[in-house]
């Protein structure tokens, strides 16, 4: 019966061409610029790192106080200092200061340029914590960030660039002009958003291409390359700095689970608590502790451009759907004649039900396939939007044609009740005398 | 028409669901167009911001050296730009840190009393020589550029203010409000060392386009430093027409002058254009993607109304012929759908004037937006209302073309 509905739905498709175009078009449109909004926001709030999401925790410590913090909130990234005191005291089952830098990598063939590779300087423990895949090799351990060991960990791309995909475990990598041993060639990685360190990217960066030891960059006096924030002047020289209340490093600790995350809550309140009482905080300690999606909400990875584009789109789909009921009820009432002469020859309203919802799926349907389209012309466009790194990340997948047509067809049906419901109360004898 | 008024209702009451989703679907319209316009007027304002920088034949170069340590630097940097210079087509060139518009630089607060706990405002801080505002095109209102003997090289991790400095205009008003800022003192940061304006910018923006960098646009100062350390940004003025050929010689020329270095990724060389699209590339296609929704949902909420009122007019054939052999004009008919319409969109306006608000309030609490001007609430009103009247035309002049005659036939 269902096929013999649809059927009919295809003929009845022809029969108001006009009435029929229009509202194929307002399903397809409004389903189109919610697919494509939605696109670029199920990109940025993705999560991760789903598997450990839960256990990789960013702690802030204020050590600018109500004067300098930005709405009595802790600065986004610490200070060395802090960030030395957490290390040192390994409160954690695992943790790592990171901070990103700028290093360039020279070939050994003296005829190719230096590259200029995304990178950052983070402890051992973070290749676990973060679970980066390995293609060769793997991390270094804690004797060489001890030892401020130049060893290194790179990327399967700068691997293919220098050393044509082969085995480098234990060969030499020159980075400014400093030679590193490297223990590790990472598979593909490329987290989405960037979650170890949105604030200085904003969430979206191109791959990481090489790891060093954070004990060894600072030993080569390396500055970040992302954000370095101060209240007060850093003073003069690298060690200054080192020892100013200037914030640029991102801290994670790995905490299995609620009982630990709350135990280290504590022992930030505790060092914040000995900072104040030796003077160096003149308020009471305020500190945060956030798990990987809690950090992404504060750091606002999902730029506000996406969630109000999808705000906008989605209220653009409600609105095509009023203008599908309205345009559907005129279909159906049109029919009145036909609806009566099927209830006169005894078809039950479960049967008007059945005949008119099916006919809106298939309005419904065509609209998604048109919708479909607009999709993907809308995912081509969105780098007009937004940032290349970001509109990277829209893709129309198979999983997003699906939504698009589940949600052309529900958002039909949906809109059909009303009109159904209409057609499914003609009164088969005042069609009947009349006509 | 106001006799009409009634006999409208009446026939609206028989009309309830159509008459609601007309109305709901203006109301809906309203809103989001309302907010769509205002969303579109706040970013092309930003996109119409100056720089104070003449944008045309500048390109800039993003420059690290491999290897070299940061006092190493300051002889290679001096002479890339002696070498930059000599390039055929090149006007201009300058060594900096940042430039407006680029998204990354250097801010500090700025202050006029070396003992105040707080600073006035915050400014930006561009690091330049005496080539600079020929280079950029900027234009001085007061005083004079640096010289060449005021230049020098520092490291800017241990940096004190320089003697003398420029400002930008704005600057000068917030910081001496109606007096001339030239020859002032002002301190940068914690610094206590004096600096002296010795010449004011007509304007020079600051590196950042974002929303957090809207209060204080307009405020940079100029050090007349050359720093040292391997990061380094230069600034090439073509001479007219040939950004095109330097844009391929200057990357020749800097790697012939020191090939060891890399100039960095997407950022590398870029043509001020190209700076400028980088920057505003979300505000301008914030303004592509709310007008395109605007325009389709226009399109869509017309479409609506002309199917619901063709309906109608379909419905009510044999009335409107009754109308007629009574004696009604083509024009009675005709104003009695446009009437019937333009209530329909009162209700409709009404309510959404209020939805507007309430979507403009509840996204100024989320999103650090600004509260929807009633003007616009007002255009979005007479807008929708003519649109209601122009997509009704059509059908109520195919009412008012229904004979007499049809009174005649059965249904």
């Amino acid at each position: 019966m269902f096929a013999y509905y649809f059927q009919l739905g295809l003929r009845s498709l022809r029969r108001n061409p006009m009435l029929t175009a229009l509202m194929i078009m307002a399903i397809g449109f409004g389903v189109a610029a919610s697919m494509t909004t939605y696109s670029v926001f199920r990109a940025t709030s993705n999560n991760p790192i789903p598997q450990k999401s839960s256990v990789l925790f960013a702690p802030q410590i204020d050590n600018w106080g109500p004067e300098d913090n930005d709405k009595g909130e802790p600065p986004s990234a610490m200070t060395y200092t802090d960030a030395m005191a957490l290390i040192r005291a390994h409160k954690a089952k695992r943790q790592t200061a990171l901070y990103p830098i700028a290093i360039s990598v020279v070939p050994d063939d003296a005829n190719k340029l230096p590259v200029m590779e995304n990178s950052y300087a983070v402890y051992g423990d973070a290749f676990t914590m973060f679970d980066i895949p390995f293609l060769y090799g793997g991390g270094w351990t804690s004797n060489e960030d001890d030892a401020h060991a130049a060893v290194a960990v790179i990327s399967r791309a700068l691997n293919e660039k220098l050393f044509n995909g082969a085995n480098s475990v234990g060969r030499a990598l020159n980075i400014d002009g400093h030679s590193y041993k490297i223990t590790g060639v990472m598979d593909t990685w490329d987290p989405q958003p960037l979650f170890f360190d949105p604030v200085n990217t904003s969430g979206f960066d191109d791959p990481t291409q090489v790891f060093i030891p954070f004990t060894r960059a600072i030993d080569l006096n390396l500055l970040t390359a992302g954000n370095n924030n101060c209240n007060k002047s850093a003073g003069d020289g690298y060690e200054a700095w080192l020892h100013s209340e200037c914030v640029w490093i991102e801290f994670w600790a790995e905490l299995p689970d609620r009982a630990a995350a709350d135990e280290y809550k504590q022992f930030l309140t505790g060092y914040a608590a000995e900072q104040q009482r030796s003077g160096r905080f003149r308020w009471a300690p305020n500190v945060r502790l956030s798990d990987v999606m809690t950090w992404m909400d504060v750091q606002k990875v999902v730029p506000p451009e996406s969630k109000i584009s999808l705000l906008v789109a989605l209220g653009f789909l409600l609105i095509c759907l009023v203008n599908t009921v309205g345009l559907l009820l005129a279909k159906f009432m049109r029919r009145s004649s036909e609806i009566g002469v099927r209830r006169a020859l005894g078809a039950p309203r479960r049967e008007i039900y059945a005949q008119f919802l099916m006919e809106s799926a298939t309005i419904g349907l065509v609209g998604g396939v048109l919708g479909l389209v607009l999709t993907g012309v809308g995912v081509l466009c969105i780098g007009l939007v937004f940032e290349p790194d970001i509109a990277r990340l829209a893709r129309l997948d198979v999983k997003l044609v699906l939504l698009t047509l589940m949600v052309a067809i529900g958002a039909t049906v949906l809109a059909a009740f009303y009109p159904t419901w209409r057609a499914a109360q003609v009164q088969p004898a005042w069609q009947l005398k009349s006509n | 028409m106001i006799q009409q008024i009634k006999p409208i209702l009446v026939a609206l009451k028989r009309h309830k669901a159509g008459t609601v989703l007309i109305a709901l679907q203006i109301a809906l319209t309203l809103a989001i167009v309302c907010n769509a316009l205002f969303i579109i007027e706040q970013r092309v304002n930003r996109l119409q911001r100056p720089t104070g920088v003449t944008e045309s034949d500048l390109l800039a170069v993003q420059s690290r050296f491999v290897g070299a340590t940061d006092a190493d630097t300051p002889p290679l940097i001096r002479s890339d730009v002696l070498a930059l210079r000599q390039v055929p087509g090149v006007a201009d060139a300058y060594a900096t840190n940042s430039f407006p518009l680029r998204g990354g630089g250097w801010s500090t607060g700025i202050k006029t009393d070396p003992d105040a706990r707080k600073s006035i405002t915050q400014t930006t801080q561009y690091f330049v020589d005496e080539h600079a505002l020929a280079t950029l095109g900027s234009k001085l209102v007061e005083g004079r550029n640096f010289n060449a003997g005021e230049v020098s090289v520092t490291d800017p991790k241990a940096m004190k203010t320089a003697p003398q400095i420029l400002i930008t205009k704005a600057l000068g008003e917030k910081l001496f409000p109606k007096q001339s800022a030239l020859g002032k003192v002002v301190y940068l940061g914690d610094d206590k060392s004096p600096a002296t304006v010795i010449g004011v910018l007509d304007r020079l923006q600051v590196p950042w386009s974002g929303t957090w960098a809207d209060n204080f646009q307009e405020y940079a100062v100029l050090q007349p430093y050359q720093l040292s350390g391997n990061f380094t940004v230069y600034l090439i003025r073509a001479k007219p027409g040939q950004l095109a050929a330097i844009t391929k010689a200057v990357p020749e020329t800097l790697f012939k002058v020191n090939h060891m270095r890399v100039i960095t990724g997407k950022r590398g060389i870029r043509s001020f254009e190209k700076v400028r699209a980088d920057a505003y590339r979300s505000d301008r296609g914030m303004a592509i993607l709310m007008s395109v929704v605007c325009l389709v949902l226009l399109a869509i909420t017309a479409a609506g109304i002309v199917g619901l009122t063709s309906f109608w007019v379909g419905q009510r054939r044999k009335q409107i012929g009754v109308r007629r052999a009574l004696g009604a004009t083509r024009g009675d008919i005709l104003g009695y759908f446009m009437t019937e319409n333009l209530l329909i969109g009162a209700v409709g306006v009404v309510i959404g004037a209020g939805l507007a608000i309430g979507m403009n309030l509840w996204l100024v609490s989320h999103f650090e937006m600004a509260r929807l001007s009633l003007l616009y609430v007002l255009a979005g009103i007479v807008l929708l209302l003519i649109l209601g009247q122009g997509a009704v035309l059509a059908p109520a002049l195919r009412a008012a073309r229904v004979s007499p005659v049809e009174a005649t036939r059965s249904a």
